[in-house]
C-alpha cells in the first residue's frame, strides 16, 4: 500500500473516526481544518516512525513536512531515500 | 440559596393547584432542605423551597406586604437590603422581617420595575402584583442564579431548575438540536435556550413581565464598554487600583452578610488567594478554606494552597479528588447540571461541596469572574498577540510572542513554534471579525461535531457562530479587542458554564451558596471604564487587580504563572475500572437509539482510547462531551437516572489541619 493511503487511511481512522475516503482531501490543511493541533501532531509522528521506519528529527517538525496527507507521505519517501 | 418554582395561568382559568406546587418543588429539594413556604392566588402560584442563611427565623418565603398586595420568592441574596431597608423605613415602608426578600416588595412598591436597579445582589425572584395581574420574573446581572421558564397548556411555569417544570409537562421534553450545536462550540447553550426544547432561561439581566396571558422580555442590564478611544477613567494607574481595592473590600464586605458562619473556597491562584486575604481583613475569628487536592500531580495546586493558608493562618480542608470519583460521580453531575459538558470539571465542585456541608458550613465566597471583569484569561493574551501579528502578517517575529502564552505545552523550540503559529494563524485575516479572539477556541472545539449522526448534521442549518453574531451588540464594533474578547467570554462561558453548570448547581446539589464578590456590578462597571492597558499591561494579566491587592500575597503566589483549572477526563474512565454505566451508554446501540451520535465514529474513538492512543485534548473533550450527552438522554428523555455510587476509595477522604 502506499504511504499515502496508509497515512490517510490512519488519519481519518484517528482523528475523524470515520472510512468514508471523501472526508478529507489529500491536499487539505490538517491544522486548518481543525484535525490536528499543536499537541496532536506527537501522535502523528509517533505513527509515522513506528509504520514507515523513519526518524523524524527536531527539524523535520514544520508544518511543510507534516500538515496534509499528501505533504506527509512526499516528507515519508524523502525520508526512505535516504535511509 | 434556595428553589422557587410557580405557576401562572394564563388565560385566567385558574387552574393553579398546591399539589401541583409540591410536585415542581420536590426535585428542588437539595437547593432547599429547610423549609417549604407556599402562595396560591386566583391565577398564580408562588412556592420556595428554603436554604435559611439570613433572619433563619422570620425569613420565611413567599412573603408579602401587610396588604396582602405583591408577594415575592427569591432564590438568592440582596446584599445591600441593609442599606435599602433603612431608605425604605425613611420613606414610610414598615417591615415584618429581618430578611432581606422582604426588601423587594417594598422596594418594588417604591419603583415598580425599576425596583432592580437598586439591588446588589444574586438573585432569582418571582414577583405577584395582584392588583395589576403582573408576573416579573427576575435574573441577576451576571446571571449566577438560574431561571427557567415554560408555557404549557395555557399555563407559564417557572423554577430554579428545568426539573422543576417536568412533572408537569405533559411529557419529557426531547433535546434542542441547536442547543447541543451550541454546547459543543461554546461549551453551553446561548440563553435563552436550555437543552430542553420548550424550556427557556431567563437570561442573565432580563426581565419576563407575565400580564394578560403576554409574556414580554426585557434586558434591564447589559455588559457594556466604552469605545475604544474612550472616554476611559483618567486617574491615575495608582489612585485607580485604591478605588478598586476599596471595591474589592466593599464587595467582601457585603458578602460576608450573613446569620450563618462564611467560608471561602481557595484554589491557590491569585484570585481566590486574595479574596481570602480580603475576608481574613474584614471578617473576624478563624478563617474557613476548603479546596480541591488532585491524586493527579499534574493537576494539583496544594503546594500553592498550603503556602497561602501558611500565610493567613487559615484552617483548611481539602477534599482529594481521583480518577474513579470523576468517573462515579458524572451521573450525579449530569443530572444537577441538567446538561452535558465537555470536561469533566464539575464534578469535583460537587466533591467540594459536599465536603464544605460536612463541614457545617453552608455559604462560600468564591473568585469566580475576576478574569473575565479584570482581565486574566489566556484567550485574551492570545487574541492580543495574534491582533499584533495580524497587523504584520508576514513578521518573522511578532508570532514569538505566542510562545511565551503557553509555556507548560510539551513542544520542541523552533519546530513547536511552527505549529503554534500554523494553529493561531488560520483566523489571521479575520482580525476585523468581532469573534477573532474566540475563532481558534470555538473551532477546535467543534471538531467534536464530527461525532454527529447524519440525522443531526441535517437538523443543523445553522451555523452556531453566526447565529451568535446575529445577537452582538452593535456598539461591540467600537470596543477595543481586549473588551470584545471579554464580552464573548462574559456572555457565553461565564453564565453558561461557569457560574452554573460548574457553579450553582454544583454548589446546590449539596445546598452550598457561593459568593461572588468579583462580581458585584458595581466591580463590573468600574473594570469596564478601565483603559485595555490596565487591565493586560503587554501580557500581564490582571495588571490593576495585581497592584490592588498585591500586598496581601506572598511573591510566590502574586508571580506565579496562571494555571487552568483542569480535572482527569479519559484516563478517570479507562485506566482502571470503567463503571458499567460507560460501556453500556457507548454501545452501538445505545448510542443509535438516543441518535445524536455516529455509533462507528463513537466505537471508533473507545477503540482509540482503549489502544491507550489518546492524547490530545480534543479526544477527551469528545468522550466527555459524548459520555454526558448520553447521561442527559438516559435521565432526562428516558426518564432512568443512572445511577453509579461513587465508590468508596481512599482517596476521596478529606484532609482537615487546624491552621495557626
Amino acid at each position: 500500500m502506499a504511504a499515502a493511503t496508509k497515512i490517510r487511511a490512519y488519519i481519518l481512522e484517528n482523528y475523524l473516526f470515520t472510512d468514508d475516503e471523501t472526508a478529507l482531501d489529500d491536499d487539505e490543511s490538517l491544522i486548518e481544518r481543525g484535525i490536528i493541533d499543536s499537541t496532536g501532531i506527537m501522535e502523528v509522528i509517533f505513527f509515522l516512525e513506528q509504520e514507515f521506519g523513519v526518524r523524524v528529527d527536531d527539524e523535520d517538525m514544520v508544518p511543510e513536512n507534516l500538515d496534509s496527507v499528501r505533504r506527509i507521505a512526499a516528507f515519508v519517501e524523502r525520508k526512505r531515500a535516504i535511509a | 440559596m434556595c428553589g422557587i418554582a410557580g405557576i401562572v395561568d394564563l388565560h385566567g382559568h385558574g387552574r393553579v393547584s398546591r399539589v401541583e406546587l409540591a410536585a415542581m418543588l420536590e426535585p428542588l429539594q437539595n437547593r432547599g432542605p429547610d423549609g417549604r413556604g407556599y402562595y396560591l392566588g386566583a391565577d398564580v402560584g408562588l412556592a420556595q423551597a428554603r436554604l435559611a442563611v439570613i433572619d433563619p427565623a422570620g425569613g420565611g418565603q413567599p412573603i408579602g406586604d401587610r396588604a396582602g398586595s405583591v408577594w415575592v420568592v427569591c432564590n438568592g441574596e440582596i446584599f445591600n437590603y441593609r442599606e435599602l431597608r433603612r431608605e425604605l423605613r425613611a420613606r414610610g415602608h414598615r417591615f415584618s422581617t429581618d430578611s432581606d426578600t422582604e426588601v423587594i416588595v417594598h422596594l418594588y412598591k417604591e419603583h415598580g420595575e425599576a425596583f432592580v436597579h437598586h439591588l446588589n445582589g444574586q438573585f432569582a425572584i418571582a414577583l405577584w402584583d395582584v392588583l395589576r395581574r403582573k408576573l416579573l420574573l427576575v435574573r441577576d446581572r451576571p446571571g449566577i442564579v438560574p431561571l427557567h421558564v415554560s408555557v404549557s397548556g395555557g399555563r407559564l411555569l417557572f423554577g430554579s431548575e428545568a426539573k422543576a417544570l417536568l412533572p408537569l409537562l405533559p411529557r419529557a421534553p426531547a433535546l434542542d438540536p441547536l442547543a447541543l450545536d451550541q454546547l459543543f462550540t461554546f461549551w453551553a447553550p446561548l440563553a435563552p435556550r436550555t437543552l430542553f426544547q420548550g424550556i427557556e432561561q431567563v437570561a442573565p439581566g432580563e426581565m419576563l413581565v407575565v400580564q394578560d396571558g403576554r409574556c414580554r422580555r426585557r434586558r434591564y442590564w447589559h455588559w457594556a464598554f466604552p469605545a475604544a478611544d474612550g472616554p476611559y477613567r483618567d486617574e491615575p494607574p495608582e489612585v485607580l487600583a485604591e478605588q478598586l481595592h476599596e471595591l474589592l473590600l466593599d464587595a467582601v464586605r457585603l458578602r460576608l452578610r450573613a446569620d450563618v458562619p462564611v467560608g471561602a473556597y481557595l484554589s491557590g491562584g491569585l484570585d481566590s488567594s486574595a479574596l481570602a486575604a480580603l475576608i481574613r481583613r474584614e471578617a473576624g475569628g478563624v478563617l474557613r478554606i476548603f479546596s480541591i487536592r488532585f491524586a493527579d500531580a499534574a493537576l494539583d495546586e496544594g503546594r500553592f494552597q498550603q503556602r497561602m493558608i501558611d500565610h493567613l493562618g487559615a484552617r483548611h480542608s481539602a477534599v482529594r479528588c481521583s480518577g474513579s470519583d470523576i468517573a462515579g460521580r458524572l451521573p450525579a453531575a449530569v443530572w444537577h447540571a441538567e446538561s452535558p459538558m465537555l470536561r469533566t470539571a464539575p464534578v469535583p465542585m460537587a466533591m467540594l461541596s459536599e465536603l464544605v456541608r460536612r463541614e457545617g458550613y453552608r455559604v462560600v465566597l468564591t473568585g469566580e469572574g475576576a478574569d473575565e471583569v479584570l482581565g486574566g484569561y489566556d484567550i485574551f493574551k492570545e487574541a492580543k498577540v495574534r491582533q499584533f501579528w495580524a497587523r504584520q502578517p508576514e513578521s518573522a517575529w511578532r508570532p514569538l510572542l505566542l510562545k511565551r502564552l503557553y509555556p507548560y505545552l510539551d513542544l520542541s523550540q523552533q519546530q513547536g513554534l511552527a505549529y503554534l503559529q500554523r494553529f493561531f494563524g488560520r483566523d489571521l485575516h479575520r482580525w476585523r471579525h468581532p469573534c477573532f479572539s474566540h475563532l481558534p477556541r470555538w473551532t477546535t472545539t467543534a471538531m467534536c461535531k464530527e461525532f454527529f449522526s447524519d440525522d443531526l448534521k441535517d437538523a443543523l442549518r445553522d451555523s452556531a457562530v453566526e447565529a451568535l453574531e446575529r445577537d452582538l451588540p452593535a456598539a461591540m464594533a467600537s470596543w477595543a479587542p481586549l473588551q470584545r474578547a471579554q464580552y464573548l467570554e462574559m456572555t457565553t462561558l461565564l453564565p453558561g458554564y461557569l457560574l452554573s453548570v460548574q457553579g450553582d448547581r454544583m454548589l446546590m446539589a449539596n445546598a452550598v451558596e457561593g459568593r461572588f464578590p468579583f462580581l458585584d456590578h458595581r466591580l463590573i462597571e468600574f473594570a469596564a471604564q478601565l483603559p485595555p492597558h490596565l487591565k493586560m499591561k503587554a501580557l500581564n494579566e490582571k495588571y490593576l487587580l495585581k497592584k490592588a491587592v498585591g500586598r496581601y500575597l506572598p511573591r510566590e503566589i502574586r508571580d506565579r504563572y496562571k494555571q487552568p483549572y483542569r480535572s482527569p477526563d479519559i484516563a478517570a474512565f479507562f485506566s482502571g475500572h470503567t463503571p458499567d454505566y460507560v460501556m453500556a451508554l457507548l454501545d452501538p446501540d445505545a448510542v443509535r437509539r438516543s441518535g445524536y451520535f455516529d455509533p462507528q465514529r463513537v466505537g471508533r474513538l473507545v477503540a482509540k482510547i482503549r489502544q491507550g492512543r489518546a492524547i490530545g485534548a480534543k479526544d477527551g473533550m469528545a468522550l466527555i462531551g459524548i459520555l454526558s450527552t448520553q447521561l442527559w438522554h438516559e435521565t432526562f428523555v428516558e426518564g432512568r437516572p443512572v445511577r453509579s455510587a461513587p465508590e468508596t476509595n481512599n482517596d476521596s477522604r478529606q484532609q482537615s489541619a487546624p491552621g495557626a
